[in-house]
């Protein structure tokens, strides 16, 4: 364990990894953007990838993604981060860029860059987090807004004769054959974070192995906006976003699941 | 003697590119431009360098963004509607201070228009186009070897101002097959310590345009028209012909420019003196010059192949000291000499 350099803190079990910039974030209380961002810090501790690894950060709560790390990163218009990851790493391809998307940004303004990123296996990392809601701009009706949910345009709850029905994208681009990895997993209790952070590491570790595109869609809570408290909002999540958004694999082909006995507990 | 070759508008777009080391291209299909993103289809790989035909005009200028943002000279080429499109992506380009260069090979508008040749984006080429405050330098060439050196000259400015830069021509001259010089190639590529290669021996580099803070915003916007007024200082360009005694003072750019030429040659024969003004930067637009003529008396006659637009900038050099006449086609239609040639003899 590393020593904290703190009086009173002789082992530090846990600590924030290096990759890290010693700064508060903006998060919401009980938001899951900065346990997401947390994981994929761990990661790229673990990986070693502070020199190499890009931060392409997107329109929403992940705008200031790279304000929050010690490596190289950029912001892209709403939508369009596959896009720009996709131009770095063509152009140096030694590079490692992951994007942080919100469900607005990619399954809604954005579905065109990501589907096109995806079909063409472009040897990118994706973080698409799941929140159902249109967090930054206060709580709108989302692509994954789930049937029946409050949001502020839906005040009434989403109906399907407005609005029709969510989006599953981890499902939609496993049909195609460019990605290499689709994974769902949630924040909604420890056990599901540590899932996550192995999954976050799997699909790093396919970009470094240059496979095609690789896709962690992490369930997030936004207490704020869902106006749910903090502790309840992970059960609701559990109870109401797992049913329609089902956890795991939707694709991992055998390049990517020879990776796997690489991947700590 | 320099090496000379036959050579269409749009290729020689194409070839300036790679002559001054653009190293990523991205674009997707539009007519008046298709046959330059096929020529960089070909040609990039041959040279190993980036190509990628995009889903979208949206995806392409953001990748050119992203390739750019890497530090490798970029572009993109497209026709009026992809760039009302790409506008977005420039702004977040000029606010983050990203070099590029984007080739906006003009048709007919609005909506869908036609595949006819046009200058009716002078407006959007040479006010901003996206959102915000932020100025671009717009480069407008009329002749296939312009098309060629202002390009490379593009990508120059483009890295001198850390800013994008347009190269505005019309589908006519896209299409139009000349003889050309081809320059030397650009050997050495500007050193950019701000670009993303990685956080390895340095502090990590940060490309963006945002300010969670409205008070720190400001001084950022400040740079960038600091950055233009240097840029009208240095970057105005312009082409003079026959000015020395001219009564008449013919304004046009682009495949126009052609046509005002023969339009003046044909109006001296019959004495009438014509001289031709050619903005080579629409913006930064020559201000100055059209002024000092208008002060000398001149009257001007303004040809373009849109409703009016270039007539404005005209108009606020010359004020209302002096006579105006427009001469115009629009909707995809050559404006021609002879048309040029009677809005002289109306003003003379």
């Amino acid at each position: 364990m590393r020593k904290a350099s703190m009086d009173g803190f002789e082992d530090m079990v846990f600590g924030k990894p290096e990759v890290m910039e010693d700064r508060p974030t903006h998060f919401c209380p009980g938001c899951g953007h900065g346990i997401t961002q947390r994981l994929i810090g761990e990661v790229l501790d673990e990986l070693g990838l502070q020199e190499r690894a890009v931060c392409v950060a997107s329109i929403g709560c992940t705008v200031t993604a790279y304000a929050y790390f010690k490596i190289d990163g950029l912001e892209s218009a709403h939508g369009r981060a596959p896009a720009v990851a996709t131009a770095i790493k063509r152009c140096r391809p030694e590079l490692v860029p992951f994007t942080l998307q919100g469900d607005g940004d990619l399954a809604s303004i954005g579905t065109a860059e990501i589907v096109h990123a995806a079909a063409r296996g472009e040897k990118i990392t994706v973080i698409f987090a799941n929140n159902a809601t249109y967090g930054m701009t206060g709580g709108q009706l989302a692509p994954t807004t789930l049937i029946g949910m409050y949001s502020s345009s839906t005040t009434g709850g989403r109906t399907v004769e407005q609005a029709g029905y969510p989006i599953r994208m981890s499902e939609m681009l496993a049909t195609l054959d460019g990605p290499s990895y689709i994974t769902r997993v949630s924040l909604h209790n420890p056990a599901n974070v540590r899932k996550a952070r192995k999954a976050i590491e799997l699909a790093f570790r396919a970009q470094l192995a240059g496979l095609g595109l690789s896709f962690v869609e992490v369930l997030s809570m936004c207490p704020i906006n869902w106006k749910i408290e903090p502790v309840k909002a992970r059960q609701w999540m559990a109870e109401n976003m797992i049913p329609q958004f089902p956890l795991g694999e939707f694709k991992c082909i055998p390049e990517v699941e020879a990776l796997k006995k690489g991947v700590k507990g | 003697m320099p090496e000379r070759t036959l050579m269409g508008g749009n290729i020689a777009i194409a070839e300036g590119a790679i002559l001054a080391g653009c190293g990523a291209y991205f674009g997707y299909p539009i007519t008046p431009q298709n046959d330059l993103l096929e020529h960089m289809a070909k040609r990039m790989p041959e040279e190993d360098r980036i190509f990628l035909q995009t889903e979208s005009e949206l995806a392409a200028i953001n990748m050119v963004y992203g390739a750019a943002a890497a530090g490798f000279r970029s572009m993109t080429s497209t026709s009026s509607p992809g760039f009302s499109l790409q506008q977005e992506g420039i702004s977040y380009m000029a606010g983050s201070e990203i070099p590029a260069v984007i080739a906006n090979i003009m048709r007919a508008g609005p909506g869908l228009g036609n595949i006819g040749g046009a200058q009716g984006d002078y407006m959007q080429c040479t006010r901003g186009g996206g959102h915000g405050d932020y100025y671009l330098i717009t480069l407008a060439p009329s002749s296939v070897q312009d098309m060629l050196d202002y390009t490379m000259l593009a990508f120059e400015l483009a890295d001198k101002y850390r800013n994008p830069v347009l190269v505005m021509a019309d589908g006519f001259l896209g299409q139009v097959v000349e003889s050309v010089v081809i320059r030397d190639r650009v050997k050495k590529l500007p050193e950019k310590k701000w670009a993303i290669t990685g956080a390895a021996g340095r502090p990590k580099n940060i490309i963006n345009s945002f300010e969670m803070n409205p008070m720190d915003h400001p001084a950022r916007i400040k740079l960038i028209l600091q950055k233009f007024e240097r840029m009208k200082r240095n970057e105005v360009r312009y082409e003079g012909l026959e000015l020395e005694d001219a009564d008449i003072v013919l304004v046009a750019y682009g495949s126009v420019a052609r046509s005002a030429m023969t339009a003046m040659q044909k109006a001296r024969l019959h004495k009438i003196k014509v001289g031709l003004l050619r903005p080579i930067t629409v913006l930064p637009f020559p201000y100055q010059p059209l002024s000092d003529l208008a002060g000398r008396g001149c009257k001007f006659v303004v040809a373009e192949m849109s409703a009016g637009q270039m007539v404005e900038d005209v108009r606020i050099a010359v004020g209302n000291r002096n006579e105006i006449k427009l001469v115009n086609s629009w909707g995809g239609v050559p404006l021609t000499a002879d048309e040029i040639f009677e809005a002289i003899d109306l003003l003379a």
